[in-house]
């Protein structure tokens, strides 16, 4: 039996980082250039603690499979990040960030992490303005700030539409600018395959150089997969087309605990889906639910434009069912309610898939030029692929699968159940619970590279022993399976594009597995993914060619993976009998069909561990302790 | 819709490269360009053949890994991301051209994939603010007028997508290095390596093999973020800077009595 030990300080929740802080042991700075620590990804949370490692003085490996590690879907964030700073003296507080996070979550997360998360929110604000990100300001020249999905505070900071990119850039140039100090090496085009363990313990990786084909191995004192989501799973999601599970995923089947798989956001605005070849959707940021309203006509098969249905036949059906927080109700409740209107027959669009996002009475209210000024590169990002001109027609939106909150299971120091292996940012489970707040994602990816993950890696150092060099034999034995497993794609000979796979597979999940669940459906989930797998693995056709760029290879890989991942939200989903966050079982509704949580038996967090062949995973529970925010039923009406 | 399209397939850097024509059929108006080229994709896999090599990754326009050449105009027709070029805007039935970028700084790897990765360098020479982890002033004690904000985000934009590059007739990146001089130049955060900055990101900018600018200005033109000529304009100045800060300070010297 695994015990989950979260191994969290004792004391008062508000000092418990700062305990940490004062025991943790550290490493010498004449020391540190003898110690190589491997980072795996390089978006906000790679890039963020790759740089603030190499500038302690570790020697930094850092790999990404993209041509530049600018390139990670971080920079796709658009809305914002949070921080306590409290400039609009709101009475803003770090317990305020706390309780909005930990409630937002449906009462799913560990709380000595999300207080610590909160502390650390006004630090990454400050690190981020010191390297030249241009956050948006007021006339006085001090920073702005604007509110969020499931808050009734403005606690967050921006960059017009592109916060992520400009976090982003700053996370990179702080990593380019550790590069040219000699401290880091990036290794981009280079995907992770394989952890390598000895004795248990993660003391290296291998991975393939993306151009030449090239199995390479790499050593190092501590590992950190900043790898980022799965909700790729589900094909069409507003993820870039390469974000995989596959370093998560390998490191899971090493034996590295999976935690709540099933616990995916499903967002609510975003572009709806137009075609069948259609290959990803667009996000348009949650921001603009401060002053878009959100409405569907009032009767079924609706056929006048949306500008001349008058207000007593259109359903703002946010603003009538949770009137405290209208528009700006979460993203788990605001994508149910979407997707209930649209499957009463009130959906909007040519699928009948879409609701209204209106800026109709913003404009009237506010002036054209003052939307603009707030959104205006949101507006031409939607009117170039909609073709429609959202200062004149409402905007269509629906909701796509977006964010993982589930992922691997770490303990307060953010370490997986395999000792050195560390995981941060989106590829963890932490702080999200069962649903994530808007502009909390940036909040935690950073303040897990910045601040968390450089002292704990570090702590971690002072007692790995000595580095194993690549010519041990278990690099020899993870190189082959490795090897064995590309041989075994491109031996499959098949017809079959792995893309194909993907986008059937992607269906099932989002119709069994998405907003909304049955234990029945759930069953159905698990057999048709394993019918998927078996016909991936009889009809995949890949290019030959191991050893150079070989496209079709990469995405076959990681849809393996993926396949695998299924089955396991399917089993996490299945077991989980209750209605929480984005999680929302069928058979657990209030009568007015809200959530509803059964605390008493799965206030826990559930880790898999996995057993591939020798049967299916097995449930480990971490149980949740709320001592410093009352367990509540969750209500934003 | 039905296209014809004639693609550059390279199998390696030291391959001579051809042009290949290919037919698609029953493509949807609403396809992104690169949604296209995905079912030309899985038709090939399905005939056995080699699938067309290219590079995307978020498809929203913000990553910058879209590297195509449409009909000789980098990243497409109307100045937006490969991935943001709609079939809807193209004739039904017409024959387009896909090729690589063409500059020696950014060499073919494979068909339309190149290597971009001399960008990196040039940031690695100075497009940062030389700052590690740790305490920060509050930001509030420097304020920063929002005009000054709207401008150096107007730079600060740039997805390093290279399409500048391949655009110049000279194979010039000023356009992208400039637009990172600008971004940080203009913020006080930026002030005391203002000078060498520019000087070193312009060094690495000939070590890697970039032309120099001639004001043709079809970098402008091509970019997906409209990044203006202005950023040229600023990194010739900051560059003057740079270059007057190399020269030896006089100073008064303390001689021995």
């Amino acid at each position: 039996m695994i015990t989950l030990d979260a191994r969290t300080p004792e004391g008062p929740i508000e000092n418990r980082w700062q305990t940490w802080l004062d025991q943790h042991r550290l490493v010498g700075p004449r020391n540190r250039a003898g110690k190589n620590v491997i980072v795996i990804g390089t978006g906000l949370a790679g890039s963020s603690a790759a740089a603030s490692l190499a500038a302690q003085g570790f020697k930094v490996k850092s790999f990404c499979y993209q041509d530049s590690p600018r390139r990670a879907h971080s920079i796709a964030a658009q809305g914002g990040i949070n921080a306590t700073k409290d400039y609009a003296n709101e009475g803003d507080s770090v317990r305020r960030l706390f309780v909005d996070t930990i409630k937002g979550g449906d009462f799913r997360s560990r709380e000595a992490n999300v207080w610590r998360l909160a502390q650390l929110s006004e630090n990454i604000i400050d690190q981020a303005v010191a390297q030249g990100v241009p956050f948006n300001r007021e006339y006085g020249g001090s920073l702005a700030t604007r509110s969020f999905g499931g808050v009734l505070v403005q606690r967050t900071f921006y960059s017009r539409g592109q916060t992520g990119q400009q976090l982003m850039l700053g996370a990179y140039s702080a990593l380019q600018h550790q590069v040219a100090a000699g401290n880091a090496q990036v290794f981009n085009r280079h995907e992770m395959l394989d952890v390598v363990l000895v004795d248990g313990v993660a003391r290296g990786v291998i991975v393939r150089n993306l151009v030449t084909g090239e199995i390479e191995r790499h050593a190092g004192d501590a590992v950190v997969l900043a790898s980022g989501g799965y909700t790729n799973v589900y094909y069409l999601s507003t993820n870039a087309m390469g974000s995989n599970v596959t370093a998560t995923w390998r490191a899971h089947k090493l034996g590295a605990l999976m935690a709540n798989p099933c616990f995916t956001q499903i967002h609510p605005t975003c572009i709806p889906q137009s075609g069948e070849y259609q290959s990803k959707l667009t996000l348009m940021s949650e921001s603009l639910r401060n002053d878009g309203r959100i409405w569907v006509p009032r009767k079924t098969n609706e056929a006048r434009p949306p500008g001349e249905i008058p207000e007593a036949e259109r359903l703002y059906f946010l603003e009538e069912r949770y009137p405290a927080y209208g528009n700006l109700a979460p993203r788990d409740i605001a994508s149910r309610a979407a997707k209930g209107v649209c499957d009463d027959g009130l959906g909007v669009g040519g699928t009948g898939r879409g609701v209204y996002l209106d800026f109709r009475d913003a404009i009237a209210e506010h002036g054209r030029d003052s939307i603009e000024g707030k959104y205006g590169n949101l507006f031409d990002m939607y009117q170039k692929i909609s073709g429609d001109n959202p200062y004149e027609t409402p905007m269509m939106i629906y909701p796509a699968p977006h964010y993982a909150m589930g992922g691997l299971w770490v303990d307060y120091e953010l370490q997986t159940t395999i000792p050195g292996l560390f995981a941060i940012g989106e590829a963890n489970f932490s702080d999200h619970g069962a649903n994530r707040l808007g502009a909390s994602a940036l909040m935690q990816t950073l303040a897990d590279g910045y601040f968390v993950a450089p002292h704990t890696v570090t702590h971690y150092m002072t007692q790995s022993g000595d580095r194993v060099g690549t010519d041990d034999s278990a690099f020899d034995a993870t190189q082959d399976k490795v090897e064995s497993h590309i041989a075994s794609l491109v031996d499959v000979g098949g017809s079959t594009v792995a893309q194909d796979f993907h986008r059937e597979m992607g269906n099932v999940m989002l119709d069994k597995c998405g907003m909304s669940r049955t234990a029945e459906g759930l069953s159905e989930a698990l057999a048709e993914v394993r019918r998927i797998k078996a016909d991936f693995w009889s009809d995949l056709r890949v290019d030959p060619g191991v050893k150079e760029l070989n496209q079709s290879l990469e995405y076959a890989n990681r849809v393996s993976d993926f396949l695998e991942l299924g089955e396991l939200m399917c089993h996490d989903a299945l077991r989980r009998e209750e209605s929480c966050g984005g999680h929302f079982r069928e058979e657990h509704q209030t009568p007015d069909g809200e959530a509803l949580r059964d605390d008493e038996h799965f206030a826990k967090v559930t880790a898999w561990q996995y057993r591939g062949d020798e049967g299916d995973p097995i449930p480990h529970d971490e149980q949740l302790t709320f001592e410093d925010v009352k367990l509540a039923t969750r209500s934003y009406k | 819709m039905n296209f014809k399209l004639v693609i550059w397939r390279q199998h390696d850097p030291d391959d001579q490269g051809e042009f290949e024509t290919s037919e698609v059929t029953g493509i949807d108006p609403e396809s992104s360009f690169l949604e296209m080229l995905d079912q030309l994709n899985a038709k090939l896999g399905r005939e056995k053949k080699h699938t067309v090599a290219f590079d995307s990754d978020c498809r929203e326009g913000i990553c910058g890994s879209c590297s195509l050449v449409i009909d000789g105009t980098p990243q497409g027709p109307h100045q937006v991301t490969a991935c943001q070029t709609y079939m809807r805007d193209f004739i039904d039935g017409a024959t387009i051209k896909v090729e690589p970028y063409r500059t020696n700084a950014m060499p073919v790897i494979r068909d339309l994939v190149t290597d971009r990765s001399a960008l990196d360098r040039v940031i690695q020479a100075g497009g940062y603010i030389s700052t590690t982890t740790g305490p920060q002033p509050d930001p509030n004690s420097m304020p920063i007028p929002p005009a000054v904000q709207e401008e150096a985000m107007d730079a600060a934009i740039c997805i390093g997508c290279g399409a500048c590059v391949a655009a110049c007739p000279n194979g010039s990146a000023m356009l992208f290095t400039g637009a990172k001089v600008t971004h940080l130049n203009l913020l006080p955060q930026g002030q005391p390596e203002r000078a060498e900055r520019a000087f070193n990101m312009v060094n690495q900018m000939d070590e890697e093999g970039f032309g120099g600018c001639t004001n043709f200005g079809e970098c402008s033109r091509v970019c997906p973020q409209e990044i203006s000529l202005d950023v040229i304009g600023m990194l010739n100045r900051e560059y003057r800077r740079g270059v007057a800060a190399q020269k030896p300070k006089h100073r008064a010297k303390m001689t021995a009595q």
